[in-house]
């Protein structure tokens, strides 16, 4: 199979399997982030969608921005939903009904990933699909109007965890999804940020190269949910990755490396300032908020460089 | 973009027609527009990655203007955008103005 070199400019040569039209907000992450997940693969893709922004977004009745077979059924089980299409494949193949070599991609938000969707994902890693979920996390249900998730960080002010004087936003830490998918002892778990999105391309096409269960979990910044600025989604994701609030990694058969180390760690306010749902943070009255959030970020980039140490042999 | 009577929808509300979102052309959301100063350009192509919108017509690998019937104005490509020598080949204007 001819591969495309990895720059921007072979890549634009590429056919984009999403198309313009769809409906995300202007300055979304999320088809940014399809977009580069659709460029890295090559051949054939089947794709399905949990509920959330992009499913609904991107096939508002009967019109479509998917150039693939995409399959949309519950907010709960984009992956069990993918499981059965990829075992059909399976069983297909066998009979010698198809001959073509197909990857299975499901795509799902944090709340279809991280929360509703979690059983179904779960149990289809442990069964073994062959398939790629990612997550595109902008860290709460945005589709229905900026609701907690278990990806929401801690402190952000949210609709159900709202900022004010009974509660100073969400009282509770991420979940941190990407290590418990890798803790299913899958051949591939990655985390991933559209700012560095040849880091992003190169991950997306390792783990269609294995086969068997992968899942990334990819950044989406959110300006509605975020309170930030329509043109900041990629300068966001950098901030996150640069500050290791999103630090880039992969855990491959359960050899951690962390693919991109910043120069310099930026301080976590770096990331906070230019977002509205964390402006309470830097009220004086919070400032153990971004300390114990500051401290959270740092133990668990520590526990990810010394695990990436342990990789030498 | 015509909507479909109920008699016309397919059963299961399948789309038979690959990409027909195009059919829906998102431009009159946009509030400010983006304009390419060709001189500025270094041609890296970060605009047309990072375009959520995949409104940044490319040809032959290389950047050539804007496809206004999509682009949202969210301002990614401007804010993104290297330029040249600190000029930018992305700036942001007012629509209308």
């Amino acid at each position: 199979m001819a591969t495309t070199p990895l720059t921007l400019k072979e890549l634009s040569k590429k056919e984009g399997l999403l198309t313009s039209g769809h409906r995300m907000c202007a300055g979304c992450g999320a088809p940014i982030v399809v977009k580069m997940v659709l460029l890295a693969a090559e051949g054939p893709i089947v794709a399905a969608n949990a509920t959330g922004c992009l499913e609904v977004s991107t096939c508002i009745s009967d019109y479509t921005a998917w150039k693939i077979p995409w399959i949309h059924n519950a907010f709960e089980n984009a992956a069990a939903t993918l499981s059965g299409v990829e075992t059909m494949y399976r069983s297909l193949k066998k009979q010698g009904k198809i001959s073509k070599d197909i990857k299975f991609i499901a795509f799902g938000g944090d709340g279809g990933t991280y929360d509703i969707g979690f059983q179904s994902l779960s149990g289809a890693m442990e069964r073994g699909h062959d398939m790629l979920y990612i997550c595109y996390d902008n860290g709460a249900y945005m589709n229905t109007g900026i609701q907690r998730s278990s990806a929401t960080p801690f402190g952000a002010d949210t609709t159900t965890c709202p900022a004010g004087s009974v509660i100073p936003g969400k009282t509770q830490q991420r979940k941190n999804l990407t290590k418990i998918m890798a803790a299913h002892d899958i051949p591939y778990a990655a985390q991933a940020s559209p700012s560095h999105w040849m880091d992003l391309v190169k991950k997306v096409k390792k783990a269609l190269s294995i086969e068997g269960p992968k899942f990334m979990n990819i950044l989406s910044p959110c300006n509605r949910g975020w309170r930030s600025r329509t043109d900041d989604a990629i300068t966001l994701s950098r901030l996150g990755v640069e500050t290791c609030y999103w630090p880039l990694y992969e855990i491959e058969n359960g050899v951690t490396k962390v693919t991109f180390k910043p120069k310099e760690k930026k301080p976590l306010v770096d990331f906070l300032k230019p977002q509205g749902r964390f402006k309470h943070l830097f009220a004086p009255e919070n400032e153990w908020m971004l300390k114990k959030f500051q401290e959270a970020v740092d133990k668990e980039w520590e526990s990810l460089l010394k695990a990436s140490g342990n990789e030498q042999p | 973009m015509k909507l479909k009577g109920w008699k016309k929808v397919t059963p299961g509300a399948v789309c038979t027609v690959a990409g027909s979102a195009l059919e829906f052309k998102t431009g009159s959301w946009r509030a400010f527009r983006p304009r390419w100063i060709e001189e500025n350009c270094i041609q890296c192509l970060f605009c047309w990655m990072y375009c959520p919108d995949m409104a940044v017509n490319v040809k032959d690998g290389k950047m050539v203007g804007f496809n206004y019937d999509y682009c949202k104005g969210c301002g990614i490509c401007a804010l993104e955008c290297p330029g040249k020598k600190g000029k930018k080949a992305i700036v942001m204007e007012e629509e209308g103005k």
